[in-house]
């Protein structure tokens, strides 16, 4: 199941850059929730901070409290902890090329040690399922290289993968965006899918995508969050001005 | 009048082209037949089973010889792979704009460009001079300090192929550091990495200056790592500068049994890499 995401006066740098400033934001479990605004406004810093990804980038540092159910990210856990149960889907589709879609998927359970054949099995065909990808794939899983397949279908590789260890929490950054209408069709169905089990949190560039897939939608702008609210609200009536020039197209 | 300047230009490329392959393949192919050509008729079961006759007599072999480079070649490859491919991996991965990193990937290079007698001298000095007597193991030692830097250079070039976001997806799954560097990044890297190891070996298989004084060369067979033993580029080395036409058909016999045992070791670590391949895959 879903839980909780409370973001506490979160401030994030890199190097000299303030590019998060005092984010405050409440997500809820087992909803979709839509991060929108233009390219370097702070939307992807924001979720790689949710799972402390940004800490494999040298230069960054983040401060602040972000507390997913009842663990506080920066003080209960290590990264690693933290990011087996915070799963991650990328902007472009990022399967393991040496390994077949069986081992891709497996691979979270395996490379942490879990070796039970039986048990591997059924989370694989589990994933495959949820992520809708099962039917495609069920006749080359272990022929088959995960760089091999569709990018669309590599794409929902990664989200089986990610959702193989179970994980509470799925972030995704721009999921869709190297895909073709079609393929972003898909991954869209299965957003609506998944979050009856998982909380959501997708950062996108499609306002449209936003509105059709999630229930809550922030907009950043320049490291602020300068409005967080029903997705329904956000666009048709935004309490802030520079979140009507931004839907409206007259700027980003 | 453009076009035509074009397509004489292009022509001309292409042929300057082909010209120079031609040019580096003559000798290679030349060197290859007359190496065949020399040593096929010396080549008999005797070369491959017996040690070599004393002066005077006729027949003999190099099978201690080519068991020795085997030896010698296997401890090299034992110490200087997994040397080569530590300290490539920590350049690519952690040492990243430290100190250490630098001094290291200084060191290779210029441990790139050292001539091989001076590796010799080396091994001679840490090993041979303290222990106060030749050995297989000083051989073994100085060919694998040979090989360590092109495999620490390829396993460093390798590494940095491999694309940022498949590392990010190893370590957004929650897999630690460590492992993902050992099942993903060089999982992913290890047909280069392969490669520069072959390289490597390939380069040290062939070498005699290194093991003139540390490996020292034997008449007898010897499996002690302790003793001197025999290897076939020192043997051939001996047997080409004597005076005698019989030794100098078996050195030929040694060069084309050397460079098949090169070829076939390094065609066998192919297929053998190859087989796990998956379709579709790197």
């Amino acid at each position: 199941m879903g839980v909780d995401i409370h973001v506490e006066n979160l401030n994030a740098w890199y190097g000299q850059t303030h590019t998060l400033k005092d984010i405050n934001l409440q997500i809820p479990a087992n909803h979709a929730t839509a991060l929108i605004g233009p390219s370097g406004c702070g939307k992807s810093t924001f979720v790689r901070c949710l799972n402390r990804m940004h800490e494999t980038n040298p230069i960054a540092r983040a401060e602040g409290t972000v507390r997913i159910g009842d663990i506080d990210i920066y003080k209960d856990a290590s990264p690693v902890e933290i990011r087996r149960r915070i799963g991650m889907v990328f902007q472009r589709p990022n399967p393991f090329p040496t390994m077949s879609i069986y081992d891709n998927v497996a691979s979270g359970l395996k490379l942490n040690g879990f070796r039970n054949k039986r048990v591997l099995d059924e989370v694989v065909e589990r994933s495959l399922k949820s992520a809708a990808l099962w039917d495609e794939v069920k006749d080359d899983l272990k022929k088959k290289s995960g760089a091999s397949i569709s990018g669309g279908q590599q794409q929902r590789l990664c989200i089986a993968r990610a959702l193989a260890v179970d994980p509470e929490v799925l972030l995704m950054d721009e999921p869709a965006s190297a895909l073709d209408p079609v393929s972003t069709a898909k991954i869209e169905d299965l957003i609506f899918e998944l979050k009856s089990q998982y909380t959501i949190v997708i950062v996108t560039h499609n306002m449209q995508q936003a509105a059709r897939v999630a229930e809550n939608t922030g907009f950043f702008l320049t490291g602020t969050l300068v409005e967080f609210g029903k997705t329904h609200k956000i666009f048709t009536n935004p309490s802030d001005k520079r979140t009507e020039d931004y839907i409206t197209g007259r700027f980003g | 009048m453009s076009s035509l300047r074009r397509s004489a230009a292009n022509h001309l490329v292409t042929t300057l082209a082909i010209l120079s392959t031609v040019v580096v393949l003559v000798p290679l192919v030349a060197i290859l037949g007359y190496l065949l050509y020399k040593g096929a008729s010396s080549l008999n079961l005797a070369f491959f089973t017996h040690v070599p006759a004393p002066v005077g007599q006729q027949g003999g072999g190099m099978a201690n010889a080519i068991v020795g480079s085997g030896v010698i070649l296997g401890l090299a490859s034992l110490l200087g792979i997994p040397v080569g491919i530590g300290a490539g991996v920590y350049l690519a991965e952690y040492g990243q704009g430290r100190l250490l990193g630098k001094v290291i990937r200084f060191t290779a290079d210029v441990l790139n460009g050292v001539p091989s007698i001076v590796m010799g001298m080396a091994a001679y000095a840490l090993i041979v001079a303290k222990q106060q007597h030749f050995s297989a193991f000083a051989g073994g030692v100085a060919l694998a300090i040979m090989m360590v830097p092109t495999i620490t250079r390829t396993t460093e070039e390798m590494l940095a192929t491999v694309p940022h976001a498949v590392r990010e997806a190893a370590l957004g799954l929650g897999i630690p550091k460590w492992r993902t560097v050992i099942s993903v990044s060089l999982r992913t890297a290890s047909p280069g990495i392969i490669t520069g190891c072959m390289l490597a070996f390939a380069r040290v298989a062939g070498e005699t200056a290194p093991l003139l004084f540390t490996a020292f060369g034997n008449q007898f067979w010897s499996f002690n790592l302790n003793q001197p033993i025999a290897a076939l580029p020192l043997q051939i080395f001996v047997y080409a500068v004597s005076p005698y036409d019989e030794w100098h058909r078996l050195a030929w016999a040694g060069a084309l049994v050397l460079i098949a045992m090169i070829m076939i070791s390094v065609t066998l670590v192919r297929i053998f890499a190859n087989r796990g391949a998956l379709k579709g895959g790197h």
